[in-house]
């Protein structure tokens, strides 16, 4: 709300716009009090009402969606579990995400955080082995060359069908997991990254040839700013792959995690335990696009 | 003034592609320039002068021919031989003043940092950016812009300064300004200066000789001129001086003369 105030008055009261100005500047208040009050009143209805928006369709939505869902479990010889059931089955799971009984019979939270583990760990590393790679790709054109038929064969392959070849690489299932992980999510990474050093405008290069720009400078001052949106944009996209690879590739791995909470409640017939499941992913894989969205802006990159 | 070359273009061919896209660009050119010359380089669009520049900065390579400063032969870029381009080209994630300061950490990497700074810092004061030095470049007016620009390039010491239409994009008050500041910091600084305009009167104002350049493809040096009004100048005085009127008038016949400007 702070924030909404100081916007407002920058625009209507340019004169108030440093906070010092307030206290300092008594006898101007009551001639500006007036005009700049009808401006923010106006400017606050505006954003009022668009929170408003933004939070009544929304919820038309999800309620039209769990309305419609609901009146179809109801239908006869129909097996899926609607809202209420699923609320009324796995409740324990919504309302105690921490509760752990050992082995793998613990929570939604636990499973989720040991998923998040091994993406933090797969996913890193595909970050670093991509933008190093990326960068070479987007300087050497003969590596270009060589590795670009290799690159597009790799990336099309689904995350799924890299599974038994790392099985077999490493023998266990953890960094065979993890491996799926690096593999589907270091493509978009190291693409984008490339593009983006291919495509740093002339003028930079020519800048940092005439200026003498080099070595560790020319990395830091040049070329990592000119290439961060293509790289975060790679790296947003990879985080919503890796989000997908972990929770298949568990799935047959087995052990603490999403996936396999999933695949386990599927062979068990929980059913409601799988949707809770599912919403619990969603959110997950959502929170991970936005905290990469986040680390773009707060390192200054404009990504949308 | 000095009588010394110490810029020369010696038989200069420059060939861009080739098979069907094949263009000749350049086509013998012999260009000297003397020690702190301020030389404006003149001609329509696309006949090679911005070709000519690069091949100074050491940004292009000649096909066949020499570039030679101080009777060593360019074969890449260098501090010694500064741009202020046409475009600016300031990088816009670094402020103004970090922008100067990326040229002078290149000119004293062995100087303590504080010093450095310093030494930005009045370069920017140069420039009367002080106001703005943490700005970036976006926030800033095309006329401050380029003025960024110009003290980055001072920031080198540049034995040759080297300039593709500074002011194109300025007002004419701003550019008035910047050319007289412009002239000021050339004659501190005893740099040599080549520089591309399509402005007549800018070029009678700042330069010391005028070279025309014939339309491409195949461009040549067609024709130079001495300026041979004395210096300090200021625009009344120009003006006044019996020699502009007559340059002014030569130098636009001879733009306009197509049949003088195309290849032989």
């Amino acid at each position: 709300m702070t924030a909404i105030a100081l916007e407002t008055s920058k625009q209507t009261k340019p004169i108030l716009d440093p906070p010092v100005n307030l206290s300092e500047n008594d006898n101007h208040q009551p001639s500006q009090k007036p005009k700049a009050e009808v401006g923010r009143d106006r400017a606050d209805e505006e954003k009022v009402r668009e929170r408003l928006r933004l939070l009544v369709f929304p919820s038309v939505s999800l309620f039209l969606l769990l309305f419609v869902w609901e009146l179809y479990s109801r239908q006869n010889g129909v097996t899926l579990p609607g809202p209420t059931a699923v609320f009324r089955d796995s409740h324990h799971l919504i309302f105690h995400p921490w509760f752990d009984n050992g082995a793998n019979d613990k929570g939604l939270g636990w499973q989720i955080l040991a998923s998040l583990k091994r993406v933090a760990i797969g996913y890193t590393a595909a970050a670093v082995v991509g933008i190093v790679l990326g960068f070479m790709l987007g300087k050497l054109r003969g590596m270009r060359q060589g590795l670009d038929p290799l690159i597009q064969v790799f990336r099309t392959v689904p995350p799924l069908a890299w599974l038994p070849i790392s099985l077999a690489i490493f023998a266990k299932s953890e960094p065979a997991a993890i491996w799926v992980i690096f593999i589907t999510a270091i493509w978009p990474i190291l693409i984008n990254t490339s593009v983006g050093v291919m495509r740093m405008p002339r003028d930079y290069e020519n800048v940092a040839q005439v200026y003498e720009i080099r070595g560790w400078r020319y990395l830091t001052l040049v070329l990592l700013p000119a290439t961060a949106p293509y790289m975060f944009t790679g790296l947003r996209i990879a985080v919503g792959m890796a989000w997908l690879g972990i929770v298949a590739s568990e799935m047959l791995t087995g052990g603490v995690g999403i996936g396999f909470f999933i695949w386990d409640a599927w062979n068990s017939g929980r059913v409601s335990d799988i949707i809770v499941a599912l919403a619990g992913v969603g959110c997950t894989g959502l929170a991970l696009d936005r905290a990469v969205a986040l680390v773009a802006n707060l390192v200054g990159t404009q990504i949308d | 003034m000095n009588e010394e070359k110490f810029v020369e273009f010696s038989r200069i061919q420059v060939v861009f592609g080739s098979g069907s896209g094949r263009y000749h660009a350049l086509d013998g050119v012999d260009l000297d320039l003397n020690k702190g010359e301020f030389v404006s380089l003149i001609g329509h669009s696309g006949c090679g002068k911005s070709t000519l520049l690069n091949l100074l900065a050491g940004l292009q390579l000649p096909t066949e021919g020499l570039v030679r400063v101080a009777g060593k032969a360019v074969t890449g870029p260098g501090l010694d031989r500064a741009v202020v381009f046409q475009s600016h080209s300031l990088l816009p994630w670094l402020s103004v003043e970090a922008n100067v300061q990326v040229a002078v950490d290149s000119k004293h990497p062995d100087l303590p940092k504080k010093q450095r700074r310093e030494e930005a810092l009045r370069l920017v004061e140069m420039v009367h950016l002080q106001d703005h030095a943490t700005k970036k470049p976006g926030e800033l007016s095309g006329g401050m812009r380029q003025r960024a620009g110009i003290a980055r390039a001072f920031a080198a010491k540049p034995e040759v300064l080297l300039m593709d239409e500074p002011f194109g994009a300025l007002d004419a008050l701003t550019r008035g300004s910047m050319q007289d500041e412009l002239t000021e910091l050339w004659q501190s600084q005893q740099t040599t200066v080549l520089m591309i305009t399509h402005d007549v009167d800018e070029a009678i104002f700042l330069s010391d000789r005028i070279v025309l350049m014939s339309n491409g493809p195949r461009a040549r040096i067609a024709k130079q001129w001495s300026v041979n009004i004395p210096r300090p100048r200021t625009r009344e005085t120009m003006l006044e001086h019996p020699e502009y009127l007559l340059l002014k008038r030569e130098l636009i016949h001879s733009l306009n003369d197509s049949h003088f400007l195309s290849a032989a």
